[in-house]
């Protein structure tokens, strides 16, 4: 058996992330690994959409909502951990990150079953439109609601613990980032490969042919809206321990089209498509923020060009043939 | 009082409405004639605010300011059509979303790039200042007044365009059959060129007339732009019809929410928990709206889609 370039290019993708943040902080440059955590929870969240748009063929235009959900839920859980006030229903807070991980995707998938309820009923533009518009009622409930800091958002002072790892060491906590985007991945590919997977690719190509054979359309397709929500929401927690900050920007629109950006950029439909796109959007952003304050023009242009003439994306480029999904 | 009141709010919200189906017009036409869903429309109401401040700002007449957005916008929507937008049509909606994203981009940091990143002011024209009085002995503004009216004339000019003369007749061909008009020799490139450009003219009008009343900023258009993307979808995508219902209803909610939930609440708790939580409710409130009517018919009121 010979190994695909595609297969290839993943493998080198697997391997820098393990050693150069590695590296970085060795060297004493402990804002590299930072700057690559962030690559790494943003490809989470992008492996959650990718769920959707990449096998689905839907495009959800709101997926900010689950990651600001997630983000959210780490934020009010470790404030009230801090100030040791009850939470709803006299509940504790917390700042146990599995606890939190637990909440952030049972919330992130609640949200997701709900709004999948509705915009699911609708295709197209109509589909894209009320995922957006869906997250912009969070995002307004967010901003005018006073009870977690309202628009200035809510600071966690002490990011949350991890059994038996020292999260506040940047380092370790880049590779609890990175092992739960290992797990999605698995997750997304052992999934796709499935007869779940496949049923889903169905309902892309021919809704009818699907509902012939017996299977429902519509619950195929929920069922991936809410994993999808799950994944999208866990990154948003890890985001928000990164940051040791949560705000309504979590749960802005240009972040929704950040994640498909990073999907399409990377490869849409690839197991490696948004790792990629988080990879080179994250680092475009450093470089040429480095270079210009006039930096999103700039990436602007970039995407122009990628959209027009680069179609496949960075790992169909790689890989040397069309994108198959 | 209360009924005055309650007039000044109804008017406010048929402002906010007529001001938002300036905006769905060009989308729901963009959208119904060439099947393209443009994100980048609420740059173009921005481009129209910001040429409307700038000319106002040089020659100190707001009249000159208003020509200036429309030229500014219609000629910034012809060049992206020609340059851009012209390579979308064909493609899926994922990669027309992705590019109008990026068109954001460049026209947001373009703009901050050529005016700085402090907003510019535009003053209300002389001739429109004063109040006009309401029956209940108040008062309301001529100038929100004023854009009521213009909100109207637009809405019957282009239902005259779209019915009456011979490039409405061709955009409603381009609506049902595009293959059809190209083959019977219309030049459906130009057509589509002069489709975008005049919705992006409504844009800009839309972006002049309320720079005014608002500070004219970078992103100014974002919020906006959804706004209006939920009035097109509750009005049915690609009707005009529907994109003036759609927004009427949009505005006169939003406001009379904001204006009347914090009200009822504070009927059963006390009143700075009902102000906190009714501004709350009250923002989200038509996009409660919207989904009610999803639920109940997927395709919007007035469906121009078959």
């Amino acid at each position: 058996m010979t190994i695909s370039r595609e297969t290839a290019f993943n493998a080198l993708l697997i391997v820098l992330l393990i050693a150069v943040p590695y590296g970085a902080s060795a060297m004493g440059e402990p804002f590299y690994v930072t700057l690559a955590t962030r690559m790494v929870i943003l490809a989470l969240a992008a492996v959650g959409l990718n769920f959707l748009l990449g096998l689905g063929g839907l495009v959800s235009f709101g997926h900010a909502a689950f990651f600001g959900i997630g983000g959210y839920v780490a934020g009010i859980a470790a404030t009230h951990a801090f100030n040791n006030t009850p939470l709803l229903f006299g509940l504790p807070g917390t700042n146990q990150m599995l606890i939190i991980w637990l909440v952030a995707v049972l919330l992130g998938g609640l949200a997701a079953l709900a709004i999948g309820l509705i915009s699911l009923r609708t295709t197209g533009v109509y589909f894209i439109m009320i995922t957006l518009a869906f997250a912009q009622m969070i995002y307004y409930f967010a901003i005018s609601w006073p009870a977690y800091g309202g628009e200035d958002g809510l600071s966690i002072y002490v990011r949350n613990a991890f059994p038996g790892v020292n999260t506040l060491n940047g380092l370790h906590f880049f590779y609890v980032c990175l092992a739960l985007l290992a797990a999605v991945l698995v997750l997304f590919s052992v999934l796709r490969n499935s007869r779940f997977g496949a049923a889903l690719q169905a309902a892309r190509q021919n809704e009818q042919r699907l509902s012939a054979v017996g299977i429902a359309p519509f619950r195929v397709k929920l069922a991936a809206f809410a994993i999808s929500g799950m994944i999208t929401g866990l990154a948003g927690a890890l985001f928000a321990d990164l940051n040791r900050f949560v705000s309504p920007s979590m749960l802005s629109w240009h972040l929704s089209g950040e994640l498909i950006v990073l999907i399409i950029l990377g490869g849409t439909g690839r197991l490696f498509g948004p790792v990629a796109g988080a990879i080179v959007y994250v680092l475009f952003e450093f470089y040429l923020g480095g270079v210009t304050e006039r930096w999103q023009f700039f990436l602007g242009l970039i995407l122009l060009a990628v959209v027009l003439f680069a179609r496949g994306g960075i790992v169909g480029l790689v890989a040397g043939k069309a994108r198959h999904g | 009082m209360q009924t005055a009141l309650l007039i000044e709010q109804i008017l406010n919200g048929l402002q906010f409405g007529v001001m938002l189906f300036l905006m769905a017009a060009g989308l729901t036409l963009i959208f119904g004639v060439m099947g393209l869903i443009n994100l980048a429309h609420g740059s173009l109401y921005m481009v129209g605010a910001f040429a409307c401040a700038a000319v106002a700002a040089a020659t100190g007449s707001f009249w000159l300011g208003l020509a200036a957005s429309l030229v500014a916008a219609a000629a910034a929507g012809a060049i992206i059509e020609v340059s851009v937008i012209r390579r979308l049509y064909d493609r899926d909606h994922l990669d027309q979303v992705l590019a109008t994203f990026a068109l954001i981009l460049i026209f947001s940091e373009g703009t901050r790039w050529i005016f700085g990143s402090f907003p510019l002011y535009l003053d209300i024209p002389p001739l429109l200042r004063g109040a006009v009085p309401l029956p209940g002995g108040s008062a309301y503004p001529a100038y929100r007044l004023a854009i009521i009216a213009v909100g109207i004339a637009v809405a019957i000019g282009l239902y005259l365009l779209i019915s009456r003369t011979r490039l409405g007749m061709r955009i409603r061909a381009g609506e049902s059959d595009r293959e059809m008009i190209a083959a019977l020799g219309v030049d459906i490139r130009t057509l589509y060129t002069v489709v975008f450009a005049l919705g992006a003219a409504l844009a800009g009008l839309a972006g002049a007339l309320v720079g005014a009343l608002q500070s004219v900023q970078v992103g100014m258009g974002e919020p906006v732009l959804i706004l209006a993307f939920v009035v097109i979808v509750i009005g049915g995508i690609g009707s005009i019809k529907g994109a003036l219902v759609g927004a009427v209803l949009v505005g006169l909610i939003d406001t009379l929410g904001r204006f009347l939930l914090p009200m009822a609440l504070a009927g059963f708790m006390d009143a700075s928990s009902a102000a906190g939580i009714g501004a709350a409710l009250a923002s989200m409130l038509i996009y409660v709206f919207m989904a009610l009517v999803l639920a109940i018919r997927p395709q919007g009121l007035f469906s121009a889609q078959r």
